[in-house]
């Protein structure tokens, strides 16, 4: 089995993102008012704040993921590419992934990139925890992505389908937000929850691609 | 399945709901052979195409495939940003084949003129000619046609009918689901 088709999935996924244009700045947009709107209304208290910022922006991440997520596969099954890619001989779980993942790389680690940014805006101390946070995003958007991807899959022929890809991405969001949010906090279990997210990211990495494979060729028939 | 069939499928039939679609459909596709398949809008020839090509399951049957085969369909697999010399690109790629035929399959399929303009711009025939370009981007022996001469101009129809008599020449085979006579010389026609 050649890697080629997979390489050549993850290339057009990657070049069909930036093809769309403001399209891809969404999910930044959506990140972004989603946190600078909080604030304004629970108050401007900063303990208040710099409590519940690293939650907020969890919740943001989770939900800027599903603004996009619908476009994974959707309009490959719509344009006919995705039974040409469905007989590539590659695995469908390598294509599912590899799409997934330059999906991520646009739309998901922007939002990570942002997060310092907003985490000051909740009176986060400057400091190289805003560097640390960022990462924490970063592998737990990761996940939340690829668990979105199954959705994406499943909904592949479904006309407006992100609600099906919401019901079926959020209970699977749970994991990551509740490790995620812990590795954050100060509590006796934040020394080991980094490792718990990046658990279930390596977990969702394993997992997610072949659930998105099943999923797609079942689209195709 | 005979020794030297590229494909074959026996006893297959498909159920959509309540309406049985078809049934016992079977054939052999040998070397240098074509068959067309005909029936009615809504028949099951393109479900026929799909089985045959392991992309849907029959409800009954069962389908041997002994060659890899190319898949051209109504819908073209082209991106709407994408322009005929990326979307071949992409292909040759993808099948792990040189880049380089690209220039020169444009110009084969009377697209050298719109090679750089994105497909969203294109006209249909334009684009089931870069579809069809696909076809000589790796030899694959077996060539499974959804209504290939659809949106072809005269010169389309005849550059596609050019490239199935070579491709047959050279111990290719084609199934192709066909309105009309269209010129189409074919061995065999299954009606559904």
């Amino acid at each position: 089995m050649s890697a080629a088709p997979i390489l050549s999935a993850f290339r057009q996924a990657l070049g069909e993102a930036w093809a769309g244009g403001a399209g891809a700045l969404l999910p930044v947009g959506f990140f972004a008012g989603a946190a600078v709107l909080v604030p304004l209304g629970i108050g401007t208290d900063p303990g208040t704040l710099r409590a519940i910022g690293p939650g907020i922006l969890w919740v943001s991440l989770a939900l800027s993921s599903l603004v996009t997520l619908e476009r994974i596969f959707q309009a490959d099954a719509e344009d006919g590419s995705l039974d040409l890619w469905l007989q590539t001989g590659a695995p469908a779980a390598g294509i599912a992934a590899a799409k997934t993942f330059a999906h991520w790389l646009t739309a998901g680690l922007p939002l990570a990139l942002l997060s310092p940014l907003l985490l000051l805006m909740f009176q986060a101390q400057v400091g190289s925890e805003l560097f640390h946070n960022m990462m924490l995003y970063a592998v737990g958007g990761l996940a939340f992505y690829f668990w979105g991807g199954v959705g994406a899959a499943l909904a592949a022929t479904v006309r407006r389908g992100g609600l099906l890809i919401s019901l079926i991405a959020l209970p699977l969001y749970v994991p990551t937000a509740i490790f995620g949010a812990l590795a954050m906090g100060d509590g006796p279990s934040s020394a080991a929850a980094p490792l718990f997210l990046a658990a279930s990211t390596l977990f969702a990495l394993a997992v997610a691609p072949f659930a998105m494979g099943a999923a797609l060729r079942l689209a195709a028939d | 399945m005979s020794a030297s069939a590229l494909l074959s499928a026996a006893d297959i039939g498909m159920i959509r709901g309540e309406r049985v679609l078809f049934r016992d459909i079977s054939l052999t596709l040998a070397p240098g052979q074509a068959i067309i398949l005909r029936g009615a809008n809504g028949a099951g020839k393109t479900t026929l195409l799909r089985i045959l090509a392991g992309l849907t399951r029959a409800e009954t049957g069962t389908v041997a495939r002994a060659a890899p085969h190319h898949w051209v369909a109504h819908r073209d697999g082209l991106k709407p940003h994408e322009t005929p010399r990326e979307h071949l690109t992409l292909w040759a790629r993808a099948w792990g084949q040189s880049r380089d035929e690209v220039p020169r399959l444009l110009d084969e399929m009377g697209l050298r003129r719109p090679a750089d303009v994105p497909a969203k711009h294109l006209s249909a025939g334009q684009r089931r000619r870069t579809a069809l370009g696909r076809l000589r981007l790796e030899h694959r022996p077996v060539w499974l046609l959804d209504e290939p001469l659809t949106a072809l101009d005269s010169d389309g129809r005849t550059l596609l009918l050019d490239m199935i008599a070579t491709h047959r020449a050279r111990g290719g085979a084609v199934i192709a689901a066909i309105h009309g006579d269209a010129g189409f010389d074919f061995d065999m026609q299954v009606d559904i």
